[in-house]
């Protein structure tokens, strides 16, 4: 037996439900998901507000990273009505998808009543090609690039950790990444502070990472901060920010950060490295645990040797500043699992990784409050710190 | 016996070890086995009056013991407690 296109889309158009243009105008914004079936070259060039493309020759292999809910609300629209309509019988009948409409008329009546359309920012031809690995994956795609270029990412340090986070970061196109850090580059460093270079010993350190991150990808734009993080300029270097990375070399510091990130309420992404053994977590202020839930207080000196320099494998800050790069990634995508709540623990001698929970501290002296009952002089204090650290040498 | 992983400030108070066993039906009595066994850990994890030091954690297999009953927490056969001060190294 054989059917007319014509015929097919009128018997398939009978088995689901179409919803008018009128009724998808007053669902958008209210938890409904609006799904573009079109192709992505048609979704660039402008699409029903907050619509995610998901194209029908990818529908079945991508619909589920759009929307894993079955039982979610789901409009689906292309050009006119027609493909959209398949592909809802697909998601209903192939995929069980329990609430899915097709929306009558597509993009071309939706326009013709005088809708909004949202027309996405295009990458150039150079970005397209730059970033066409990160464009292949559905989790990221244009829209997840675009994320990217538009995210704001403060390092806390050019050093062992911030070298290789800074690298990969810029490296993926994150349009703006802040340094701070008022060290120069020495030869000592250069085992494992890979961002800097032997011509640029004596250079500042924020002015050579800038200058690799220029060389890697000209998109991105550094701001520079050749300063030292204290209680009188935290706030105002932190402020903005959409994640922060951690990788300080002292108590005082961390604790500072902690305090200020919570009240500003800025992701922090947080590893430290001694020896052979690193440690990684990601503190969302209000959403998980806090560094203060997790140590209360900073350890004496005899057990705080971050006060003075110490030997660390120098692969090991590689390892761990990317396992930062990741989640920094990962929260700007909104994607995954990020280590919220977990703490992760790096054996690079017994080639290990295992995590313990961190849970939020009820009687946390700074996130069990209110981000405006944080005041400037709680920021950062703790008892007789400097003391010891000028103890421990 | 529990197992006992040291973190890296506290493997010379134990000859260098990065895991040792202890003895002990909870974590108190694990880990005053361990500071018998090993004096040197004994300041660094328990304070003058006997208690877990706050800037210690003491992590029962992925749990931190102070969720469930501190230092009464019970210990069986396989167990690992993870020993863990703050770091701070970053650079």
């Amino acid at each position: 037996m054989s059917v007319s296109s014509a015929e097919l889309l009128r018997q398939i158009k009978n088995r689901i439900d179409e919803v008018d243009p009128s009724e998808v105008k007053e669902l958008i914004g209210e938890g409904v998901a609006i799904v573009d079936v079109r192709g992505s070259e048609e979704f660039a060039t402008g699409h029903l507000p907050g619509a995610k493309s998901v194209p029908r020759g990818h529908l079945e292999s991508r619909i589920e990273s759009a929307v894993p809910d079955r039982s979610a609300q789901i409009i689906l629209y292309c050009a006119s009505g027609s493909r959209s309509a398949y592909a809802a019988r697909t998601l209903i009948e192939d995929m069980g998808y329990e609430h899915v409409r097709s929306m009558v008329g597509g993009i071309t009546l939706w326009k013709d009543r005088g809708y909004e359309v949202e027309v996405p920012r295009a990458l150039s031809a150079e970005q397209r090609d730059r970033y066409s690995r990160h464009l292949l994956i559905p989790e990221i795609g244009h829209e997840g690039q675009q994320k990217l270029l538009d995210a704001k990412v403060l390092l806390l340090g050019a050093g062992g950790l911030g070298s290789p986070t800074a690298l990969y970061l810029a490296a993926a196109g994150v349009g703006k990444l802040g340094i701070v850090d008022d060290d120069e580059v020495d030869l000592s460093n250069l085992q494992r502070q890979v961002i800097h270079s032997t011509q640029r010993i004596g250079v500042p350190k924020v002015d050579s990472a800038e200058e690799t991150i220029h060389g890697l990808n000209p998109d991105v734009e550094v701001v520079k901060y050749p300063v030292r993080l204290n209680a009188e300029n935290i706030m105002e270097i932190i402020d903005g920010w959409d994640v922060i990375v951690d990788g300080v070399d002292n108590f005082p510091t961390r604790y500072l950060l902690n305090d200020a990130t919570v009240r500003l309420r800025i992701p922090v992404v947080s590893a430290s490295i001694l020896g052979f053994d690193g440690q990684l977590s990601v503190f969302k202020p209000y959403e998980g645990p806090c560094y203060r839930c997790l140590f209360r207080e900073p350890p004496p000196a005899e057990l705080a040797p971050s006060c003075g320099a110490n030997g660390v494998l120098g692969v090991l800050p590689g390892t761990m500043g990317l396992l930062q790069a990741t989640e920094v990634v990962k929260l700007i995508l909104g994607i995954g699992d990020p280590a919220i709540g977990r703490l992760l623990l790096y054996d690079a001698l017994g080639a290990t990784l295992t995590e313990v929970k961190v849970h939020r501290d009820p009687e946390c002296p700074i996130c069990s409050r209110a981000p405006d009952e944080i005041r400037d002089d709680e920021l950062g204090v703790f008892p007789d710190y400097e003391a010891f650290c000028a103890a421990a040498g | 016996m529990a197992k006992i992983k040291i973190p890296p400030v506290l493997r010379a108070s134990v000859g260098g070890e990065k895991e040792v066993s202890a003895s002990g039906g909870n974590v108190g009595e694990v880990l005053r086995d361990l500071a018998e066994n090993h004096p040197a850990t004994q300041s660094q994890l328990f304070s003058a009056d006997g208690e877990l030091n706050r800037y210690v954690n003491v992590y029962l297999n992925d749990e931190d013991v102070r969720v469930l009953d501190g230092l009464d927490t019970a210990v069986g056969e396989g167990d690992t407690l993870v020993i863990l001060p703050a770091m701070a190294g970053g650079a």
